[in-house]
């Protein structure tokens, strides 16, 4: 899919997000739309997967191990085709299958729960692992929050895929700088994060926007040619990128609009959707 | 009974393990540092490449099997009982039982009989903690035949099950030829009218001796080995009560929330009769030899012996 097409998509994504958060009266848009463009990216470009087989054995597998950001992950599923777009208005509604965190037993396409940090890294791992003992190709990504790791089961993840060299793993972090109770280096701070992995002997590449494709493209390009290590993607962001109230506030990370807020950010978008149309 | 052939149940673990490998080629253990003790290095020795050592790390090991058995694979994640149910209850919580993944956790050095080691590895509180995760499944092994029956049906049931095992070497009492395991049916072992000891684990051995004192007193004792905890044998239960009138639980396990708390609520539910909790009385452990221990607390076939004769007088 070419960057424009991209684009598009992402901004459905967006809009996704919006409507499923603002239909649920809660949920976390600030994370879903940080990393709206790397969900489009993995699901529309960079993974091997097939909304019409999604129990493929030999599929790539990705797991949103800063589970919160289920909104932007659904909305992505949605437009690949895995459930009807419609499905987002059901978020975190009494007897949908899109839950406030993923549920794997509930909504196609999703290769593990998570919800509760610094778990799903620890699977994405296994799942590395389990191609290397089965001798099979498939990659695996896991998205985590800057917040996130400062869950130590990050760092046990993290040693262990160094450890093993498994260079079928993508870890990517999504860097917003922005956590809950505020700024990350003023919570506590995870700075600095690129020497960390390193660290624990990780190929690291640091991605300057990560709301950029053609960044995004050349990071995962460059990560499938490592060989002998697991690769971390830090990738700085904008929290809440694409909806102009949202961006960059710490507020905006659990909050959903109300129907006024739903309008501005939905005009937001719109005006997005029809530049990306002149092009 | 002096010839009585003893064998610890993690031993059992490490020997059943072989078996169902070479069985089965998705099977894969894994241990955070422990192979030694929880005898997975058995395991080890003969599938090198199939045993993984995560490091001291068990929350990260057991998000690791969640990730193998989202793939097909069928892993053994296995560290002491205090660091599996203990530390890495949450990851067994979300990352395991919500999306009900086909993980087995052997949990080895259960209870007190850790012995020397004390309180901080004596974990008497696992089997309360695991009956509070839905659709996980509890066994807890009487014995070596036992043990390795275990292993094999926790195996072949797909979706996750708690494996608790010990240190200390146990008598083989069921090695009759006619022994069958089934998950979730408890065993009756001994038939009498005037009580009923429902034990598990290690202390299956010390309910029998108990009853054969207590028969010298002229106390008849139905004994219930009860293997699976979760799902437990109510109807089994409920029948004893019927016919004895009265109920005692053996565990080397807190009081609260394990055996005793299970057939408490199995029996206030269906049919009350009054029912005495043997057990460790939510205290810690403490260091000493684990015969010496389970002594100690009363978890032997003298202490029970004493306990149910003062609970039917």
């Amino acid at each position: 899919m070419n960057k424009l097409e991209l684009q598009k998509v992402a901004n459905e994504v967006r809009k996704g997000i919006i409507t499923g958060v603002h239909a649920a009266k809660a949920g976390h848009p600030g994370g879903s739309l940080s990393a709206a463009d790397l969900f489009t990216y993995l699901y529309f470009e960079e993974m091997n997967v097939d909304p019409k087989n999604p129990q493929d054995p030999d599929r790539d597998r990705f797991v949103l191990s800063k589970g919160h950001t289920a909104p932007g992950l659904y909305a992505a599923l949605a437009n690949k085709g895995y459930f009807p777009v419609e499905d987002l208005l059901t978020l975190r509604h009494i007897g949908s299958h899109l839950q406030g965190h993923p549920c794997m037993q509930h909504t196609p396409g999703l290769d593990m729960s998570s919800g509760s940090l610094g778990q799903g890294i620890s699977a994405a791992v296994g799942m590395a692992l389990s191609a290397k003992l089965r001798e099979k190709s498939y990659r695996v990504y896991t998205l985590l929050g800057d917040g996130e790791i400062q869950e130590g089961q990050v760092w046990e993840a993290a040693m262990f895929a160094g450890a093993r060299h498994l260079d079928n793993l993508v870890v990517i972090v999504d860097n917003n700088g922005l956590q809950i109770d505020g700024k990350v280096e003023d919570v506590c701070s995870p700075y600095p994060i690129d020497k960390k992995f390193e660290a624990f002997n990780f190929h690291v590449i640091n991605v300057a926007d990560g709301n950029d494709f053609d960044q995004l493209d050349a990071a995962f390009k460059e990560a499938r040619e490592v060989k002998g290590m697991p690769v971390a993607i830090i990738m700085k962001t904008v929290k809440g990128k694409g909806v102009s109230f949202m961006e960059n506030q710490a507020s905006w990370h659990g909050t959903a609009p109300n129907d006024e807020q739903y309008a501005v950010a939905m005009e937001d978008l719109k005006k997005v959707e029809e530049a990306l149309c002149q092009k | 009974m002096s010839e009585v052939k003893k064998i610890a149940t993690r031993e059992s673990y490490g020997n059943a393990l072989i078996e169902l490998g070479k069985e089965h080629e998705n099977l894969v253990v894994l241990d955070a540092d422990l192979a030694a003790a929880t005898k997975t290095g058995m395991f080890k020795k003969v599938f090198p490449e199939r045993h993984i050592d995560c490091g001291i790390a068990e929350c990260n090991m057991v998000g690791i099997a969640a990730g193998l058995a989202t793939t097909g694979m069928v892993p053994f994640a296995s560290t002491f009982a205090m660091f599996a149910a203990g530390r890495a209850f949450e990851q067994i919580r979300n990352s395991v039982g919500y999306p009900h993944l086909n993980v087995k956790i052997g949990a080895t050095h259960a209870g007190i009989s850790v012995g020397e080691d004390g309180a901080t590895h004596q974990c008497n509180e696992d089997i309360a903690l695991m009956r509070t995760i839905p659709g996980m499944t509890i066994i807890n092994p009487s014995d070596d035949v036992e043990a390795k029956a275990a292993v094999r049906a926790a195996y072949e049931l797909d979706g996750p099950v708690y494996l608790r095992f010990g240190r200390l070497a146990v008598p083989v009492i069921n090695d009759n030829d006619d022994y069958k395991f089934e998950i979730g049916k408890g065993v009756v072992l001994r038939q009498g009218k005037d009580v009923t000891i429902v034990a598990t684990g290690l202390c299956v051995s010390s309910a029998l001796e108990a009853a054969d004192m207590l028969a010298e007193d002229g106390i008849e004792a139905k004994v219930i080995n009860i293997h699976t905890i979760k799902p437990i044998d109510a109807d089994l239960l409920v029948e004893a009560a019927k016919e004895t009138g009265k109920v005692v639980t053996v565990e080397e396990h807190s009081v609260i929330g394990g055996l005793g708390g299970a057939v408490c609520e199995v029996l206030s539910e269906k049919y009350p009769v009054p029912v005495k909790r043997i057990g460790v009385n939510d205290v810690y452990g403490e260091s000493g030899p684990a015969v010496k221990l389970i002594e100690k607390y009363g978890l032997d076939g003298k202490g029970v012996y004493a306990s149910v004769k003062e609970f039917v007088k």
